[in-house]
């Protein structure tokens, strides 16, 4: 909609359908007492000219990493977004479509969030998927209540690696849910499995992030391992884009699988909205939150798409659902869709190699520098920690100063570490760009 | 589906449950209602052997395809024996609900508790106030 007609005759005619002489006359039912009187101190309306000149002006205050260079990462990605992905999102089919009201009338819906599914499975290693949840963090509160329905138990450790903010919102929901959240620190940069398995003992489920926060490899097999020991539910916090190089949850003995889809087929959107995914084994399918697309055949035997378990749903189960927290991002999840189909088990191998690449050879570069990295015998994907000689918030601004944006100041989330960098490197970074940040870097964060 | 039916030899929970009590142990099911109520039934979760049954307490679920209830306990006890056949076969709670659609046997916390329960009249004459 980029056109609203509002003229007098317009106004006229709206008001005499309803049946009142004045605007002001549909506040009536307001008290003298209560009313603003007088006239609002607000600037003088604008001409379409003026007002089209005023928001280019606002809009151009706005930085992109298309004009600055950027190594900002900590969970939402500068991934590259091929062309086909907006061009099947803007088919008025699916842009218009937000959420099927009358489900079964919008078959190619359906099946795009069955296609969905099918791909975050066959991704994650897991039997079944939902049609896409809220976002990262959210997917994390989701993945406890399955877990305390499974198990029947309350507790809940976090690896304090997983992204901050996933562990903030399974903070909020806790109290709700009776849930008590238990964190496990990390020791150089990944997670020691024993303290997880002693930490473990009548939890209903453990979280940790693969890779973790700070870009390292968490020895996933074992924390899962100490998970199972406890008989508690393995929950890996995944990258999507990292799916294509290391090894599915799925594989390593992991019950559910979360994680934020953005980075695969998604813009960073100045930080949202984007999409997460939950996926699970088989025995949770009924503990699966928000909606999920089933394939049937119809009367006549030909393939069709239905929503399926709605029975567990919040508009039928209300405060016994199994989420009510759930949204589910249709257009989002179907740009991770067509990115995924785009690139083929092939190409998200290669966007994975080139970004593990491109940030070991930025390491490198920034070891030579005299940037060291935090973690130096921890491997990492695409995101390392570095070590400064001073503030790193300090830092990022000297460095935006410079039209560089270096990456995310960890001392804003972890106590102790206010001179640590985290610095993202992805296949949309040049070796000229790497050699950019290790300059700026040298001049102003040793 | 059978036709409706209140035997006389069980006693009623207002929420729909069945109580067959022989000695210290009782069978427990969903009366003929309830499973008219709910539809075909197309899942149950049934509680472990082994777990408490606390009275009037949410003991496992049932769910249709249009709603899933939760399984009211009209006596405390411990669980002794799940039905698997309706675990296997939901759909045997609408074909027969106070035979092989039993779901539960339980043995029985506190016999005074029964005494609590409805007879088979006390109940459908509940059934005449919904």
């Amino acid at each position: 909609m980029s056109f609203l007609s509002l003229t007098d005759a317009d106004r006229n005619e709206m008001l005499a359908t309803i049946g009142v002489s004045s605007v002001d006359e549909l506040f009536r039912d307001i008290p003298d007492g209560v009313r603003f009187q007088g006239s609002l101190d607000l600037e003088p309306p604008l001409s379409e000219l003026e007002l089209t000149a005023h928001l280019e002006e606002l809009a151009a205050r706005n930085v992109h990493t298309g004009a600055e260079l950027s190594f900002l990462g900590a969970g939402v990605y500068d991934h590259f977004v091929p062309a086909v992905v907006d061009a099947v999102l803007q088919r008025g089919e699916f842009l218009t479509a937000y959420t099927p009201y009358q489900p079964e009338m919008s078959q190619g819906v359906l099946q795009t969030i069955f296609e969905y599914q099918t791909a975050i499975c066959e991704l994650t290693g897991m039997d079944v998927s939902n049609a896409s949840g809220y976002d990262g963090t959210t997917v994390a509160a989701d993945a406890c209540f399955i877990a305390k329905h499974a198990t029947g138990r309350t507790k809940v450790v976090l690896c304090e690696a997983v992204n901050p903010q996933a562990r903030q919102v399974v903070k909020t929901y806790a109290p709700g849910f009776g849930l008590e959240v238990v964190e496990v620190p990390h020791r150089g940069g990944t997670t020691d499995p024993d303290e997880l398995a002693a930490a473990a003992v009548d939890a209903a489920c453990v979280i940790f992030q693969q890779p973790n926060f700070f870009g390292c490899l968490e020895p996933a097999p074992d924390l899962a391992a100490a998970a199972r020991e406890a008989e508690a539910l393995a929950v890996a916090h995944v990258d999507p884009v990292s799916l294509g190089v290391l090894e599915a949850p799925g594989a390593y003995g992991c019950s559910i699988a979360i994680g934020e889809g953005q980075g695969a087929g998604n813009f960073q959107s100045f930080g949202g909205p984007h999409y997460g995914f939950v996926a699970a084994r088989s025995e949770f399918t009924r503990r699966m939150p928000g909606r999920i697309v089933g394939e049937t055949t119809d009367t006549q035997g030909r393939r069709g798409f239905v929503l399926t378990l709605q029975t567990r749903e919040q508009h039928i189960r209300r405060e016994k659902a199994t989420s009510n927290i759930t949204t589910n991002q249709t257009l989002l999840a179907l740009a991770g869709l067509v990115y995924l189909t785009w690139l083929g088990p092939q190409g998200l191998r290669e966007v994975g190699e080139a970004c593990m690449a491109l940030a070991g050879h930025a390491k490198e570069r920034l070891a030579a520098a005299g940037i060291e990295p935090l973690f130096p015998d921890r491997p990492t994907f695409k995101e390392f920690a570095v070590g400064l000689g001073r503030s790193a918030r300090e830092v990022v601004r000297d460095a935006r100063a410079r039209g560089v944006h270096p990456g995310y100041a960890l001392g804003r989330d972890y106590e102790g570490m206010d001179d640590a960098l985290l610095v993202a490197v992805t296949e949309k970074r040049t070796p000229a760009d790497v050699e950019r940040l290790a300059e700026v870097l040298a001049e102003v964060g040793r | 589906m059978g036709a409706e039916s209140y035997p006389d030899d069980l006693r009623y929970h207002p929420e729909h449950d069945w109580a067959r009590i022989e000695g210290d142990t009782a069978t427990l099911g969903i009366t003929w209602y309830g499973q008219d109520a709910l539809g075909e039934l197309v899942h149950y979760e049934p509680p472990d052997v082994g777990a408490t049954l606390t009275k009037d307490g949410a003991y496992g679920e049932v769910e249709s395809v249009k709603a899933v209830s939760d399984l009211i306990a009209p006596l405390s006890g411990e669980v002794l024996e799940v039905n698997q056949k309706v675990v296997d076969a939901p759909e045997t709670v609408n074909e027969d609900p106070y035979g092989d659609g039993w779901l539960i046997r339980i043995r029985i916390a506190d016999p005074a508790e029964a005494e609590g329960l409805m007879d088979a009249s006390a109940y459908q004459a509940h059934l005449e106030t919904l």
